[in-house]
Protein backbone atom coordinates (compact mmCIF):
# COMPACT_ATOMS: atom_id res chain seq x y z
CA UNK A 1 0.00 0.00 0.00
CA UNK A 2 1.33 3.24 -0.74
CA UNK A 3 0.48 6.64 0.99
CA UNK A 4 0.26 8.37 -2.39
CA UNK A 5 -0.49 7.58 -6.09
CA UNK A 6 0.47 10.17 -8.07
CA UNK A 7 -1.65 9.37 -11.76
CA UNK A 8 0.80 11.80 -14.25
CA UNK A 9 3.93 12.54 -14.73
CA UNK A 10 3.98 16.17 -15.87
CA UNK A 11 5.14 19.18 -14.22
CA UNK A 12 2.60 19.13 -11.39
CA UNK A 13 2.85 15.33 -10.86
CA UNK A 14 6.55 14.87 -10.54
CA UNK A 15 6.82 18.50 -8.84
CA UNK A 16 4.54 16.87 -6.31
CA UNK A 17 6.45 13.38 -6.30
CA UNK A 18 9.73 14.96 -5.17
CA UNK A 19 8.01 16.78 -2.21
CA UNK A 20 6.29 13.95 -0.92
CA UNK A 21 9.48 11.58 -1.22
CA UNK A 22 11.08 14.99 0.63
CA UNK A 23 8.32 14.02 3.46
CA UNK A 24 9.37 10.53 3.40
CA UNK A 25 5.95 9.65 2.07
CA UNK A 26 5.73 6.23 0.33
CA UNK A 27 4.77 7.40 -3.15
CA UNK A 28 4.40 5.77 -7.07
CA UNK A 29 4.02 7.86 -10.14
CA UNK A 30 2.01 6.41 -12.81
CA UNK A 31 1.96 7.97 -16.17
CA UNK A 32 1.25 7.52 -19.08
CA UNK A 33 2.39 9.33 -22.00
CA UNK A 34 4.30 13.18 -21.92
CA UNK A 35 0.59 15.02 -22.48
CA UNK A 36 0.64 18.52 -23.58
CA UNK A 37 3.75 19.11 -23.78
CA UNK A 38 4.93 16.48 -26.00
CA UNK A 39 3.51 18.76 -28.73
CA UNK A 40 5.17 22.12 -27.36
CA UNK A 41 8.46 22.09 -29.02
CA UNK A 42 9.61 26.10 -28.07
CA UNK A 43 9.45 26.94 -24.81
CA UNK A 44 11.52 29.77 -23.42
CA UNK A 45 8.98 31.46 -20.81
CA UNK A 46 9.76 29.02 -17.93
CA UNK A 47 12.19 29.87 -15.32
CA UNK A 48 15.91 29.17 -15.80
CA UNK A 49 16.46 27.77 -19.10
CA UNK A 50 18.86 30.66 -21.05
CA UNK A 51 17.79 28.52 -24.32
CA UNK A 52 14.55 27.53 -25.79
CA UNK A 53 13.61 23.64 -24.69
CA UNK A 54 11.22 21.80 -25.91
CA UNK A 55 7.79 20.28 -23.92
CA UNK A 56 9.42 16.95 -24.14
CA UNK A 57 12.45 17.64 -22.99
CA UNK A 58 11.15 19.42 -19.73
CA UNK A 59 9.27 16.57 -18.62
CA UNK A 60 12.16 14.08 -19.50
CA UNK A 61 13.84 16.26 -17.04
CA UNK A 62 11.79 16.18 -14.44
CA UNK A 63 11.60 12.82 -14.75
CA UNK A 64 15.29 11.77 -14.36
CA UNK A 65 15.48 14.28 -11.40
CA UNK A 66 12.46 11.95 -9.72
CA UNK A 67 13.96 8.91 -10.72
CA UNK A 68 17.87 9.98 -9.46
CA UNK A 69 15.89 11.03 -5.79
CA UNK A 70 14.68 7.51 -5.77
CA UNK A 71 10.98 8.24 -7.36
CA UNK A 72 9.18 5.08 -8.83
CA UNK A 73 7.59 5.96 -11.99
CA UNK A 74 5.49 3.13 -13.47
CA UNK A 75 4.90 3.37 -17.24
CA UNK A 76 0.71 2.27 -16.82
CA UNK A 77 -2.17 3.30 -17.65
CA UNK A 78 -4.96 3.85 -15.35
CA UNK A 79 -8.20 2.38 -16.17
CA UNK A 80 -9.94 2.87 -13.16
CA UNK A 81 -10.10 4.64 -9.59
CA UNK A 82 -12.23 3.34 -6.64
CA UNK A 83 -12.70 4.76 -3.00
CA UNK A 84 -13.63 2.23 -0.61
CA UNK A 85 -11.82 2.86 2.51
CA UNK A 86 -8.53 2.91 0.40
CA UNK A 87 -8.11 4.21 -2.82
CA UNK A 88 -7.76 0.88 -5.39
CA UNK A 89 -5.85 1.75 -8.51
CA UNK A 90 -6.23 -0.23 -11.54
CA UNK A 91 -4.10 -0.26 -14.68
CA UNK A 92 -3.74 -1.81 -17.84
CA UNK A 93 -1.30 -4.15 -16.01
CA UNK A 94 -1.80 -4.03 -12.12
CA UNK A 95 -3.88 -2.82 -9.20
CA UNK A 96 -2.76 -0.38 -6.09
CA UNK A 97 -4.01 1.05 -3.15
CA UNK A 98 -3.03 4.04 -1.65
CA UNK A 99 -4.16 6.20 1.33
CA UNK A 100 -4.46 9.36 -1.14
CA UNK A 101 -4.19 9.83 -4.75
CA UNK A 102 -3.12 12.83 -6.59
CA UNK A 103 -4.88 13.52 -10.25
CA UNK A 104 -2.45 15.45 -12.32
CA UNK A 105 -3.55 13.98 -15.43
CA UNK A 106 -3.32 17.15 -17.55
CA UNK A 107 -5.98 19.04 -19.33
CA UNK A 108 -9.13 17.16 -19.56
CA UNK A 109 -10.67 15.73 -22.41
CA UNK A 110 -11.50 17.60 -25.81
CA UNK A 111 -14.77 17.56 -26.85
CA UNK A 112 -15.01 15.33 -30.40
CA UNK A 113 -15.52 17.78 -32.99
CA UNK A 114 -18.42 15.93 -34.99
CA UNK A 115 -22.02 17.58 -36.19
CA UNK A 116 -23.93 16.73 -32.99
CA UNK A 117 -21.50 16.08 -30.82
CA UNK A 118 -21.80 18.66 -28.30
CA UNK A 119 -25.15 18.94 -28.47
CA UNK A 120 -26.02 15.59 -27.25
CA UNK A 121 -23.73 14.98 -24.20
CA UNK A 122 -25.70 14.60 -21.44
CA UNK A 123 -28.86 13.86 -23.52
CA UNK A 124 -28.13 10.24 -24.81
CA UNK A 125 -23.70 10.81 -25.16
CA UNK A 126 -22.02 9.74 -21.55
CA UNK A 127 -18.64 9.62 -20.62
CA UNK A 128 -19.79 7.18 -17.96
CA UNK A 129 -20.22 3.87 -18.21
CA UNK A 130 -20.86 2.79 -14.58
CA UNK A 131 -23.30 6.07 -13.91
CA UNK A 132 -25.20 5.21 -17.29
CA UNK A 133 -25.03 2.55 -18.71
CA UNK A 134 -27.72 0.71 -16.39
CA UNK A 135 -30.39 3.74 -18.04
CA UNK A 136 -29.98 1.38 -21.36
CA UNK A 137 -30.60 -2.38 -20.22
CA UNK A 138 -31.05 -4.45 -23.22
CA UNK A 139 -30.80 -1.49 -25.36
CA UNK A 140 -28.90 -0.86 -28.40
CA UNK A 141 -25.56 0.73 -26.82
CA UNK A 142 -22.79 2.46 -28.90
CA UNK A 143 -19.23 3.02 -27.33
CA UNK A 144 -16.81 5.56 -29.03
CA UNK A 145 -12.79 4.53 -28.36
CA UNK A 146 -10.38 2.34 -29.74
CA UNK A 147 -7.83 0.94 -26.71
CA UNK A 148 -7.80 -0.15 -23.02
CA UNK A 149 -9.99 2.22 -21.61
CA UNK A 150 -12.69 1.58 -24.14
CA UNK A 151 -12.62 -1.82 -23.24
CA UNK A 152 -12.70 -1.30 -19.73
CA UNK A 153 -15.63 0.68 -20.51
CA UNK A 154 -17.06 -2.09 -22.65
CA UNK A 155 -16.98 -4.71 -19.89
CA UNK A 156 -19.12 -2.48 -18.06
CA UNK A 157 -21.69 -1.95 -20.12
CA UNK A 158 -21.59 -5.82 -21.13
CA UNK A 159 -23.23 -5.79 -18.00
CA UNK A 160 -26.64 -3.73 -19.25
CA UNK A 161 -26.54 -5.15 -23.00
CA UNK A 162 -25.69 -7.36 -25.46
CA UNK A 163 -26.39 -5.00 -28.40
CA UNK A 164 -22.98 -3.10 -28.31
CA UNK A 165 -21.32 -1.28 -30.86
CA UNK A 166 -17.66 -0.43 -31.05
CA UNK A 167 -16.98 2.90 -33.02
CA UNK A 168 -13.35 3.74 -33.59
CA UNK A 169 -13.86 7.20 -35.45
CA UNK A 170 -11.30 6.15 -38.12
CA UNK A 171 -8.63 4.82 -35.83
CA UNK A 172 -7.57 1.20 -35.72
CA UNK A 173 -8.52 -0.94 -33.06
CA UNK A 174 -5.66 -1.53 -30.40
CA UNK A 175 -7.28 -4.59 -28.03
CA UNK A 176 -8.62 -7.40 -29.15
CA UNK A 177 -12.60 -6.94 -28.32
CA UNK A 178 -15.16 -9.55 -29.37
CA UNK A 179 -19.00 -10.10 -29.49
CA UNK A 180 -19.61 -6.99 -30.80
CA UNK A 181 -19.81 -4.99 -33.84
CA UNK A 182 -17.08 -3.21 -34.35
CA UNK A 183 -17.44 -0.06 -36.69
CA UNK A 184 -13.89 1.45 -37.81
CA UNK A 185 -15.02 4.01 -40.46
CA UNK A 186 -15.22 7.67 -39.18
CA UNK A 187 -17.86 9.25 -37.67
CA UNK A 188 -19.19 12.27 -39.98
CA UNK A 189 -22.27 12.77 -36.92
CA UNK A 190 -24.30 12.28 -33.91
CA UNK A 191 -28.61 12.44 -35.16
CA UNK A 192 -31.31 12.18 -32.62
CA UNK A 193 -34.44 14.85 -31.69
CA UNK A 194 -34.54 15.26 -28.00
CA UNK A 195 -32.01 12.29 -27.63
CA UNK A 196 -29.44 11.20 -29.46
CA UNK A 197 -30.64 8.25 -31.77
CA UNK A 198 -28.60 7.79 -34.92
CA UNK A 199 -24.49 7.98 -35.34
CA UNK A 200 -23.50 8.52 -38.90
CA UNK A 201 -20.23 7.69 -40.22
CA UNK A 202 -19.19 8.31 -43.95
CA UNK A 203 -20.52 5.02 -45.03
CA UNK A 204 -24.36 4.43 -42.91
CA UNK A 205 -26.24 5.33 -40.79
CA UNK A 206 -26.60 3.26 -37.19
CA UNK A 207 -29.97 3.64 -34.93
CA UNK A 208 -28.27 3.51 -31.52
CA UNK A 209 -30.04 4.51 -28.04
CA UNK A 210 -27.04 5.69 -26.10
CA UNK A 211 -23.46 6.59 -26.52
CA UNK A 212 -20.75 6.46 -24.21
CA UNK A 213 -17.09 8.26 -24.90
CA UNK A 214 -14.27 6.39 -23.91
CA UNK A 215 -11.72 7.45 -26.23
CA UNK A 216 -8.28 7.25 -25.75
CA UNK A 217 -7.17 7.41 -22.18
CA UNK A 218 -8.89 8.51 -19.09
CA UNK A 219 -8.73 11.71 -17.69
CA UNK A 220 -8.96 13.31 -14.62
CA UNK A 221 -11.54 14.55 -15.05
CA UNK A 222 -13.14 10.97 -16.04
CA UNK A 223 -12.06 9.76 -12.83
CA UNK A 224 -13.73 12.53 -10.25
CA UNK A 225 -16.82 12.41 -12.55
CA UNK A 226 -16.92 8.40 -11.68
CA UNK A 227 -16.07 8.88 -7.80
CA UNK A 228 -18.87 11.50 -7.52
CA UNK A 229 -16.12 14.52 -7.01
CA UNK A 230 -17.85 18.16 -8.08
CA UNK A 231 -16.16 18.90 -11.57
CA UNK A 232 -17.01 22.78 -13.15
CA UNK A 233 -16.42 23.08 -16.79
CA UNK A 234 -14.34 20.11 -17.02
CA UNK A 235 -12.02 21.10 -14.32
CA UNK A 236 -11.74 19.35 -11.03
CA UNK A 237 -13.07 21.68 -8.33
CA UNK A 238 -10.89 21.52 -5.27
CA UNK A 239 -10.10 23.28 -2.15
CA UNK A 240 -7.26 25.94 -1.44
CA UNK A 241 -6.08 22.65 -0.04
CA UNK A 242 -6.06 21.00 -3.51
CA UNK A 243 -8.40 18.39 -2.19
CA UNK A 244 -11.39 17.97 -4.09
CA UNK A 245 -14.64 16.89 -2.41
CA UNK A 246 -13.71 13.13 -2.08
CA UNK A 247 -11.31 13.11 1.28
CA UNK A 248 -7.93 12.01 0.21
CA UNK A 249 -8.34 12.32 -3.55
CA UNK A 250 -6.48 15.47 -4.38
CA UNK A 251 -5.96 17.24 -8.00
CA UNK A 252 -3.44 20.08 -9.16
CA UNK A 253 -2.02 21.25 -12.55
CA UNK A 254 -3.98 21.96 -15.46
CA UNK A 255 -6.69 19.43 -14.88
CA UNK A 256 -7.95 22.21 -11.94
CA UNK A 257 -8.36 25.00 -14.15
CA UNK A 258 -6.20 28.34 -14.18
CA UNK A 259 -3.35 29.46 -15.74
CA UNK A 260 -2.14 26.62 -18.26
CA UNK A 261 1.48 26.93 -17.79
CA UNK A 262 4.52 24.80 -16.43
CA UNK A 263 5.32 27.80 -13.83
CA UNK A 264 1.36 26.79 -12.31
CA UNK A 265 1.97 23.46 -12.48
CA UNK A 266 4.94 22.83 -11.29
CA UNK A 267 3.18 25.48 -8.32
CA UNK A 268 -0.01 23.37 -7.69
CA UNK A 269 2.35 20.37 -7.75
CA UNK A 270 4.19 21.65 -4.40
CA UNK A 271 1.19 23.20 -2.78
CA UNK A 272 -0.62 19.52 -3.73
CA UNK A 273 2.33 18.06 -1.71
CA UNK A 274 2.53 19.58 1.20
CA UNK A 275 -1.21 19.71 1.93
CA UNK A 276 -1.35 15.79 1.12
CA UNK A 277 1.92 16.06 3.62
CA UNK A 278 -0.56 17.21 6.63
CA UNK A 279 -3.64 15.25 5.65
CA UNK A 280 -2.16 11.88 6.15
CA UNK A 281 -0.15 12.75 9.40
CA UNK A 282 -3.71 14.12 10.40
CA UNK A 283 -4.88 10.84 10.12
CA UNK A 284 -2.30 8.84 11.32
CA UNK A 285 -1.95 11.50 14.36
CA UNK B 1 -37.39 14.74 4.61
CA UNK B 2 -37.18 13.66 1.23
CA UNK B 3 -40.53 11.18 -0.05
CA UNK B 4 -39.46 7.63 -1.58
CA UNK B 5 -41.15 8.31 -5.36
CA UNK B 6 -42.79 5.12 -6.63
CA UNK B 7 -44.96 3.57 -9.78
CA UNK B 8 -47.37 4.10 -7.30
CA UNK B 9 -47.79 7.20 -6.10
CA UNK B 10 -46.03 9.45 -8.59
CA UNK B 11 -49.30 10.52 -10.17
CA UNK B 12 -50.32 11.79 -6.68
CA UNK B 13 -47.44 13.09 -4.75
CA UNK B 14 -45.77 14.68 -7.86
CA UNK B 15 -48.12 15.67 -10.69
CA UNK B 16 -51.40 16.19 -8.72
CA UNK B 17 -49.29 18.24 -5.70
CA UNK B 18 -50.32 21.82 -5.25
CA UNK B 19 -46.72 22.58 -3.77
CA UNK B 20 -43.49 22.01 -6.45
CA UNK B 21 -41.84 19.20 -6.85
CA UNK B 22 -38.02 18.58 -6.86
CA UNK B 23 -37.75 14.65 -7.97
CA UNK B 24 -33.79 13.28 -7.72
CA UNK B 25 -33.63 10.49 -9.96
CA UNK B 26 -30.80 8.33 -8.36
CA UNK B 27 -29.57 4.73 -8.01
CA UNK B 28 -27.48 3.21 -5.58
CA UNK B 29 -25.08 2.22 -8.04
CA UNK B 30 -24.27 5.45 -9.12
CA UNK B 31 -21.41 7.07 -7.12
CA UNK B 32 -21.95 10.56 -7.99
CA UNK B 33 -25.84 10.03 -6.85
CA UNK B 34 -24.81 8.80 -3.69
CA UNK B 35 -22.71 12.16 -3.12
CA UNK B 36 -25.70 14.51 -4.11
CA UNK B 37 -27.92 12.62 -1.42
CA UNK B 38 -27.24 14.36 1.23
CA UNK B 39 -27.55 18.26 -0.38
CA UNK B 40 -31.18 16.67 -1.61
CA UNK B 41 -32.18 15.84 2.02
CA UNK B 42 -30.91 19.21 3.20
CA UNK B 43 -32.91 21.02 0.47
CA UNK B 44 -36.27 19.21 1.44
CA UNK B 45 -35.34 20.62 5.15
CA UNK B 46 -34.75 24.16 3.93
CA UNK B 47 -37.73 24.41 1.78
CA UNK B 48 -39.84 22.46 3.84
CA UNK B 49 -43.35 23.72 3.68
CA UNK B 50 -42.61 25.85 0.00
CA UNK B 51 -41.35 22.34 -2.00
CA UNK B 52 -41.85 19.49 -1.59
CA UNK B 53 -38.89 16.94 -2.52
CA UNK B 54 -39.05 13.26 -3.65
CA UNK B 55 -36.29 10.68 -4.51
CA UNK B 56 -36.90 8.24 -7.12
CA UNK B 57 -34.72 4.86 -7.65
CA UNK B 58 -34.57 4.82 -11.31
CA UNK B 59 -33.66 0.98 -10.63
CA UNK B 60 -37.56 0.62 -9.45
CA UNK B 61 -39.18 3.52 -11.60
CA UNK B 62 -37.14 2.39 -15.50
CA UNK B 63 -41.04 3.40 -17.04
CA UNK B 64 -41.04 7.04 -14.97
CA UNK B 65 -37.32 8.04 -15.93
CA UNK B 66 -37.97 7.32 -19.70
CA UNK B 67 -41.09 9.29 -19.71
CA UNK B 68 -38.80 12.27 -18.47
CA UNK B 69 -35.81 11.12 -21.09
CA UNK B 70 -33.64 10.53 -18.08
CA UNK B 71 -30.49 9.25 -19.70
CA UNK B 72 -27.99 9.92 -16.85
CA UNK B 73 -28.19 10.45 -13.66
CA UNK B 74 -28.41 12.32 -11.08
CA UNK B 75 -30.89 13.90 -12.75
CA UNK B 76 -32.82 16.34 -10.71
CA UNK B 77 -36.11 17.47 -11.98
CA UNK B 78 -38.43 20.33 -10.38
CA UNK B 79 -42.14 19.75 -11.61
CA UNK B 80 -45.36 22.48 -11.52
CA UNK B 81 -48.74 21.40 -11.52
CA UNK B 82 -47.84 18.33 -12.75
CA UNK B 83 -45.08 19.90 -15.72
CA UNK B 84 -41.39 20.19 -15.92
CA UNK B 85 -40.06 23.36 -14.78
CA UNK B 86 -36.40 22.92 -14.64
CA UNK B 87 -33.97 19.83 -15.45
CA UNK B 88 -31.01 19.61 -14.23
CA UNK B 89 -28.15 16.70 -15.11
CA UNK B 90 -25.01 15.61 -12.83
CA UNK B 91 -23.51 15.65 -9.42
CA UNK B 92 -23.47 19.84 -7.92
CA UNK B 93 -23.20 22.32 -5.21
CA UNK B 94 -26.64 22.68 -3.24
CA UNK B 95 -26.19 26.46 -4.41
CA UNK B 96 -25.76 25.57 -8.22
CA UNK B 97 -28.39 22.73 -7.99
CA UNK B 98 -30.80 25.66 -6.57
CA UNK B 99 -29.90 28.14 -8.35
CA UNK B 100 -30.28 26.37 -11.69
CA UNK B 101 -33.32 25.15 -10.56
CA UNK B 102 -34.71 28.72 -10.26
CA UNK B 103 -35.15 28.41 -6.47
Amino acid sequence: MFDVIVVGGGPAGISSAIYLKRFKLDVLVLMKDFGALDKTDHIENYYGFPNPVSGRQIVENGLSQASRLGIEIRNEEVLNIDKTELFVIKTNRNEYEAKTVLLATGSSRVNLRIPGFSDFVGKGISYCAICDGFLYRKQTIAILGEGEFMAEELEVLRNFSSDLYVFTNGLPLSVKVEGTKIITDPITGFIGDEVVNTIVTDKASYPVNAVFVAIGTPSATDFALRMGAFVDNNMIAVNDKYMTNIPGLFAAGDCIGGLSQIAKAVADGAEAALAINKYIHSKTS
Amino acid sequence: MAIEITDSNFKTEVLDSKLPVIVDFWAPWCRPCMMLGPTILEIAEELEGKVKVGKLNVDNSETIARRYSVSSIPTVILFKDGAIVKKVVGLMRKEDLLHNLGL
